[in-house]
């Protein structure tokens, strides 16, 4: 790990931003309560706290979006911007990448980079040849190659965030925001845009990075500033910081991080699965789960593991090999088969793909069992209907305004809690989580992975697929690791070094 | 097909167009004359000019039914308007159906961007009080009486060929008009360019600073006058003006424009598709009236274009199809 704080701008920079008494009331909700902010010329600082704590409401002050409250001190280069509107800040190159990048699937990548040229109210003649000129110039400073007039639809998401990045730079950012911009990249990614990130702060320019990936956060910044609530904890080096300490400034709790490996050689097997292959994603793959067991399965993006799940769910049927539930072979031909077998699965897509965004809560727990609530007549009976979702929210701890409201409304970790009741309520015996902790913050990790244990305590055979090795090593009782369609490794936590499985999965 | 330098779905249609003429021209050799291509240019130019200004909405990501209902208002009002104008000439009467047009299109746009409504709904609701209005209020009755220049045909190009005189009218000039000028707002004035990122990702659209409520008048409005321009045209070429004679002529541009490649729901669309795509509709209508077949057939196989390119358009059912086999494809900026 390259130590950040030996390069050159990370203590010469000028102050390029600072902010002092920043407060801001929504309603009645104090969503910023005094804060100060100052990040100097090159620095790349990172903006930490749970989801909540007030890091998108002081972005938005800074991007003008929101006015913060009177009594605010706002220096930019040392002159006041207060009364910052988005126009004014981006002509003093403040640009925030925002989570979902907010670019152009249909226009060429050239167009997207070079957008900035289109705006405006006034109409002007679009000058192509500038544009491609001026993509050509950036992605040279960044030193990545892109087919300029491919449309973006066709970029996977690693090169789509770059063009994301390409187009804050064409505008002559100064300062730069990168909210959650490694949530859906593979390590090798994220190593090219961690990459990139140093040469912007080489430049000169300032990046506030936003993540929930610790430890590129300690990697990247050379400071760290902590939201809490809305109040500021307080700015601190990242040298010497340590994940768990960060976790504890974030939390304000405690979270020991512990092998919890247990020996279930005894319990009987679940899922056993034998040399199922389905070209080209994966091959000859064999393992068992037994009963109560979570087992690790992590690997690249396009190693093959969402594949393998989905093809357990009776989503994408295996061409040859055998699985066998609880003692009897199964092949299943969709995925209303598996559920009714007992597999349960949590995709790794929450939002496109398990919940329904603007349904209410209550319906999105009972979707799919809602042949269980039929009540006299074959209408669905409002009162078991309530009476399940109450179990559910009060059993996983979600915080809900009401079961009405839409799920859209939820945070991110609640949301994930409301997909896994309803997978709950089917009573799965395997459970197969994906990523179950894409875009949820540290403190809802922790209690996500709370219910998985005490379901895994109850008996449940769990498979935990991700691609962050310490959720594995931290949770799971066995690791497999699966490259290139096949797996290459089997490690149990404790016995292997986790340092030693990360370096075999990004070999 | 890249080598052509222009869009799949173009060429795919060009490829059809001249495979289906080929065909007609063996079957009726009349078919495949300087005359008789001529005439189907000249019946095909309205509808190009309705098909170039529901581009502009379709690619803002709007929809729009009535339009064509509003361009036989829009003939009504001209009308009217004429007669304390003392008749009037050309120019005045592109001025004023130009103008009325754009006024009845930003009337729908008013009620998308104002009460945030869904331009589908929005434009039934109008489509229905445009015509509901205008029956009402002609009570049905045609005009005949419009002045000398209003349907004097005007022959801008003509050629004597060995199957007949062949010329091209008036309507021809006034659609590479429109032709152009679209082109023009479309793929070379940073306002077009504005549209196709507002139709694309309108959240995208927005954070960049785009101001969505002009786009949505621009858009609505440009197809207003559009369809103000291609009401007149239409009247010039009948001759008269009939309250009834453009209803249901929005769903043949429609599915003229989505088989030209437009998409519902935004960001994709080009002005060489929706003149390719009406052709191949006005082909497919010549073809089947050659061959002696119900005109029922072309409604049906209107609709189910429309089926189709509705089927193909939804986002839902492309997402759901293609996340879990390609996890590269997902994620959509």
């Amino acid at each position: 790990m390259p130590s950040t704080a030996d390069r050159p701008h990370a203590d010469a920079g000028a102050p390029l931003l600072q902010l002092d008494h920043i407060s801001k009331q929504f309603g009645g909700v104090k969503a910023l309560d005094d804060v100060r902010f100052d990040i100097r010329r090159g620095e790349v600082l990172c903006l930490a706290g749970e989801n909540g704590c007030g890091k998108s409401t002081l972005i938005k002050i800074i991007s003008g979006v929101h006015r913060p409250e009177p009594g605010a001190v706002m220096l930019f280069n040392g002159r006041s911007v207060e009364g910052l509107d988005p126009a004014a800040a981006r002509a003093l190159g403040i640009q925030v990448i925002w989570q979902d990048l907010a670019l152009f699937p249909e226009m060429t990548v050239a167009e997207n980079i070079a957008f900035e040229s289109n705006l405006g109210a006034r109409p002007r003649l679009v000058d192509y040849g500038a544009m491609k000129a001026a993509a050509v110039r950036i992605l040279g400073r960044l030193g990545v190659k892109l087919d300029l007039q491919a449309p973006l639809r066709t970029l996977p998401i690693a090169q789509r965030q770059i063009v994301a990045v390409a187009r804050a730079l064409v505008a002559e950012a100064t300062l730069v925001f990168m909210d959650e911009p490694t949530a859906s990249l593979s390590q090798a990614e994220t190593d090219a845009l961690l990459a990139i990130v140093r040469r912007l702060s080489d430049e000169g320019i300032a990046v506030v990075f936003v993540s929930h990936r610790l430890a590129e956060v300690l990697d990247v910044c050379s400071r760290v500033t902590v939201l809490r609530d809305g109040r500021l904890v307080g700015t601190f080096p990242t040298e010497g910081m340590t994940q768990t300490r960060l976790t504890q400034l974030m939390t304000g709790k405690t979270f020991d991080y512990a092998v919890q490996t247990r020996d279930l050689s005894d319990a009987p097997v679940v899922l056993s699965v034998e040399n199922l292959s389905r070209a080209p994603d994966y091959a000859d793959v064999s393992f068992t789960i037994r009963r109560g067991e979570i087992v690790g399965l992590t690997g690249r993006l396009g190693s093959g593991r969402t594949e393998l799940a989905l093809s357990l769910f009776g989503m994408a049927p295996a061409a040859a090999g055998t699985v066998t539930l609880e003692g009897k072979p199964v092949r299943f031909a969709s995925n209303r088969e598996a559920i009714r077998a007992g597999v349960a699965y949590v995709s790794e897509d929450r939002l496109q793909l398990g919940l329904v965004q603007p349904q209410s809560i209550s319906d999105n727990t009972a979707i799919t069992v809602l042949d269980s609530l039929l009540g006299p007549g074959y209408l669905i009976s409002a009162r078991r209907q309530d009476a399940l979702v109450d179990d559910w929210v009060r059993d996983l701890g979600v915080k809900i305004g009401h079961p009405d409201h839409a799920v859209s409304t939820l945070s991110g970790g609640n949301q994930q809690r409301i997909v896994l009741a309803k997978w709950l309520a089917t009573h799965p015996k395997l459970l197969i989580l994906d990523s179950p902790t894409v875009g949820v913050d540290v403190g809802a990790r922790a209690g996500i992975f709370a219910i998985v244990h005490k379901l895994a305590e109850a008996g449940m055979a769990i498979l935990l697929i991700s691609d962050e090795i310490p959720e594995v090593y931290f949770n799971a009782d066995r690791i497999l690791h699966m490259r290139d369609g096949r797996i290459v490794g089997a490690y149990v936590p404790g016995e292997t070094d986790i340092d030693a499985i990360e370096g075999a999965v990004h070999a | 097909m890249p080598r052509l330098g222009i869009g799949s779905t173009e060429g795919w249609l060009l490829l059809v167009i001249l495979a289906m003429g080929g065909g007609l021209g063996l079957f009726a050799p009349s078919f495949l004359t300087l005359p008789n291509l001529f005439d189907l240019l000249n019946a095909s130019a309205v509808n190009i000019i309705f098909g170039v200004g529901l581009l502009v909405v379709l690619i803002a990501g709007g929809i729009d039914i009535s339009f064509a209902v509003a361009a036989s208002v829009v003939q009504y009002l001209t009308a009217m308007a004429l007669a304390p104008l003392g008749g009037g000439d050309w120019a005045v009467g592109l001025l004023l159906a130009g103008g009325f047009g754009a006024l009845l299109g930003c009337l729908n746009a008013f009620f998308i961007h104002q009460f945030r409504i869904v331009s589908i709904v929005v434009t039934i609701a109008t489509f229905n009080l445009f015509f509901g209005l205008l029956m009402f209020w002609s009570g049905g009755v045609s005009i005949y009486d419009l002045p000398d220049w209003w349907t004097t045909r005007v022959v801008i190009f003509g050629t004597e060929t060995a199957g007949g005189h062949a010329e091209l009218t008036l309507p021809v000039l006034v659609m590479v008009a429109c032709v152009a000028a679209t082109w023009l707002l479309l793929r070379r004035t940073s306002t077009g360019r504005q549209l196709y990122a507002m139709g694309d990702n309108p959240e995208g659209a927005r954070r960049v600073g785009i101001s969505i409520g002009a786009m949505h008048y621009l858009a609505f409005g440009w197809l207003g006058l559009m369809a103000g321009i291609a009401g007149l045209m239409q009247s010039h070429y009948a001759q008269e003006v009939v309250p009834n004679a453009l209803y249901g002529r929005e769903l043949d541009v429609l599915a003229a424009v989505v088989l030209g490649g437009a998409r519902l729901g935004g960001g994709r669309g080009t002005i060489l598709g929706v003149f390719l795509g009406i052709i191949l509709v006005a082909v497919t209508q010549n073809g089947l009236n050659l061959l002696g077949i119900s005109p029922y057939a072309f409604k049906m196989i209107i609709g189910a274009i429309i089926l189709v390119a509705i089927t193909l358009s939804s986002q839902g059912v492309g997402r759901l199809i293609g996340s879990w086999r390609t996890p590269a494809a997902r994620g959509a900026a």
